[in-house]
């Protein structure tokens, strides 16, 4: 891309992952134009024990990071169940009250109370909500008044260039970091096993369920409540047992294999400038559960990379596949719809 | 299509090897005042590390470094944190467990090291209760600075020598980024 080229695009905001006020702090350093973080509850879909925002902390760091030009973004984005759909009120109130730049929502009904009960309140739609046809995403603005939506991992990039001009929202994409196989917000594997589910309770395979046993030949054996996920030799790398990215035995096959998907992350760093061609607004990094040292070193990369792509050179991410699940990483269904 | 990449654990660095190798005379008696006053000096600068822990400053973590003829074990309750060291042949009853190489622990420890990216290429072992393991990391993770920062303030003379080991092994890993995050980038690149 030319220098000339690049001037003519848009600047893309880059959103990046706080799961804790150590890592908000870190992504506004870092470089991230805006953060996104959710509360110690079940209201947001990273809802995993010792992480995540109490309102007192998110008080104070909503000021360090307007301190640093940066937004912060609260994600109401699991799922409300009856009866206790007041906890999700309670988190948009919060958002309200405390002036958070946007709350990112997935529930049709948390999404009609923010845009009833707080109409100044910015609302993207999460990812969670799967929406990604402009039928749907056009239904979240006329009824919602939704000004972003985050697009389902499912797409390529053509389609989101399609989808871009049929909208009238910003559209924010993933670049990089964790996906799963499952379209965004309809996932009940972790149901199955551990009675938690991904949608509702926040969480996907709850480490409580989780289990890592040592093996006397050095690999190492990774369980999700009685069920074994995958086991690694020694020295071979591993990742987090989820159910879609486990290793099974099948009828056919005489060696353990990832019958769904492996593990692996997201790496749109090639990609970069055909989805701010494509009309991309924002480009989110995933990750809210991973460490301090995670984000200060992806923010940094992909702060210099949508720098160079703006001064018109070419980004250099090469470093970030040492962040990433498994060692292994993929550009999804953004560039193919077949990926594997 | 998938990118694969195999991460050879790093080569360690030789301090790490020379400590265990000093330490293996030294009776376990001789190291608990020490424990005792790191423990109680980190959690009395850093209460609002059991928030974190929720549940779990009840359980026993057993902490194994590899280089260290002994593993340490931590319980980290607020009303008494207690670290003891022992024997490997023990077989200490515990809740979770954390183990690998020195620097590689001391790099988390210190907010350098990414511990997910560490324990995906092995160089990292979790076992037992994961939960417990990932709130203690999310504990420490949240700090400002860090807990060597914490054990660097530790002053006196008998302590120096750990100070001088710590700062050495910072320089060694490559500086802080807990304490030294890189500045942000020129602000006027923001959309």
């Amino acid at each position: 891309m030319s220098v000339e080229q690049a001037g003519q695009m848009a600047r893309p905001e880059l959103v990046c992952p706080a799961g804790t006020p150590a890592a908000l702090r870190t992504a506004v350093d870092a470089g991230a134009d805006a953060v996104y973080c959710g509360l110690a509850n079940a209201t947001n879909a990273r809802n995993f024990p010792g992480l995540n925002f109490s309102v007192p902390e998110l008080e104070k760091a909503i000021p360090y990071a307007r301190k640093g030009g940066t937004k912060v973004l609260l994600a109401v984005n699991s799922f409300a169940t009856a009866p206790g759909a007041d906890l999700w009120h309670r988190a948009i109130d919060t958002g309200a009250s405390l002036g958070v730049d946007a709350v990112i929502v997935a529930d049709i009904g948390v999404a009609a109370y923010a845009a009833r009960t707080h109409p100044g309140l910015r609302l993207h739609l999460s990812v969670q909500a799967g929406a990604s046809s402009p039928e749907a995403i056009k239904y979240y603005c006329r009824e919602f008044n939704v000004k972003r939506v985050v697009l389902p991992r499912i797409l390529t990039i053509a389609e989101i260039s399609a989808i871009h001009d049929l909208i009238p929202c910003e559209i924010e994409a993933f670049v990089f970091g964790n996906i799963g196989m499952m379209a965004e917000g309809r996932c009940s594997l972790t149901n199955y096993i551990t009675g938690q589910s991904t949608n509702m309770d926040g969480v996907c395979s709850p480490a409580s369920a989780v289990r890592f046993e040592k093996q006397t030949d050095g690999a190492m054996t990774a369980r999700l409540g009685d069920f074994e996920i995958d086991c690694y030799e020694a020295g071979e790398n591993a990742g987090y047992p989820t159910i879609c990215k486990g290793r099974y035995l099948t009828p056919g096959r005489n060696a353990p294999y990832y019958a769904f998907e492996e593990p692996v992350s997201l790496n749109l760093s090639s990609l970069l400038p055909d989805l701010v061609k494509a009309g991309v607004s924002a480009l989110k990094i995933e990750g809210r559960q991973r460490s301090r040292s995670y984000v200060r070193a992806v923010v940094t990369a992909y702060r210099r990379a949508i720098d160079d792509i703006m001064d018109g050179q070419p980004p250099d991410l090469s470093a970030l596949v040492a962040l990433t699940e498994g060692g292994k990483q993929t550009q999804g269904a953004f560039k193919s719809k077949k990926w594997r | 299509m998938l990118d694969r990449l195999q991460t050879p654990p790093p080569a360690q660095p030789l301090l790490p090897r020379l400590m265990g190798l000093v330490l293996v005379p030294v009776p376990l008696f001789a190291i608990q005042p020490i424990l005792d006053r790191l423990v109680r000096d980190i959690t009395t600068r850093r209460p609002e590390m059991f928030d974190r822990l929720g549940p779990h400053t009840t359980t026993r973590f057993v902490i194994d470094v590899d280089e260290f003829p002994f593993v340490l074990m931590l319980r980290p309750d607020p009303t008494a944190p207690r670290m003891t060291a022992h024997r490997r042949s023990e077989n200490i009853a515990h809740g979770a467990s954390i183990g690998g190489p020195f620097m590689t622990l001391f790099q988390i420890l210190d907010g350098d090291g990414d511990s997910d990216a560490l324990f995906f290429s092995r160089q990292v072992r979790v076992g037992g209760d994961t939960e417990a393991a990932m709130c203690l990391r999310h504990a420490l993770d949240d700090l400002e600075g860090s807990v060597v920062d914490d054990i660097m303030k530790i002053g006196g003379p008998l302590y120096a020598p750990l100070r001088l080991i710590l700062s050495r092994l910072r320089h060694q890993a490559g500086g802080n980024g807990a304490a030294s995050i890189p500045p942000g980038p020129d602000k006027r690149a923001k959309s």
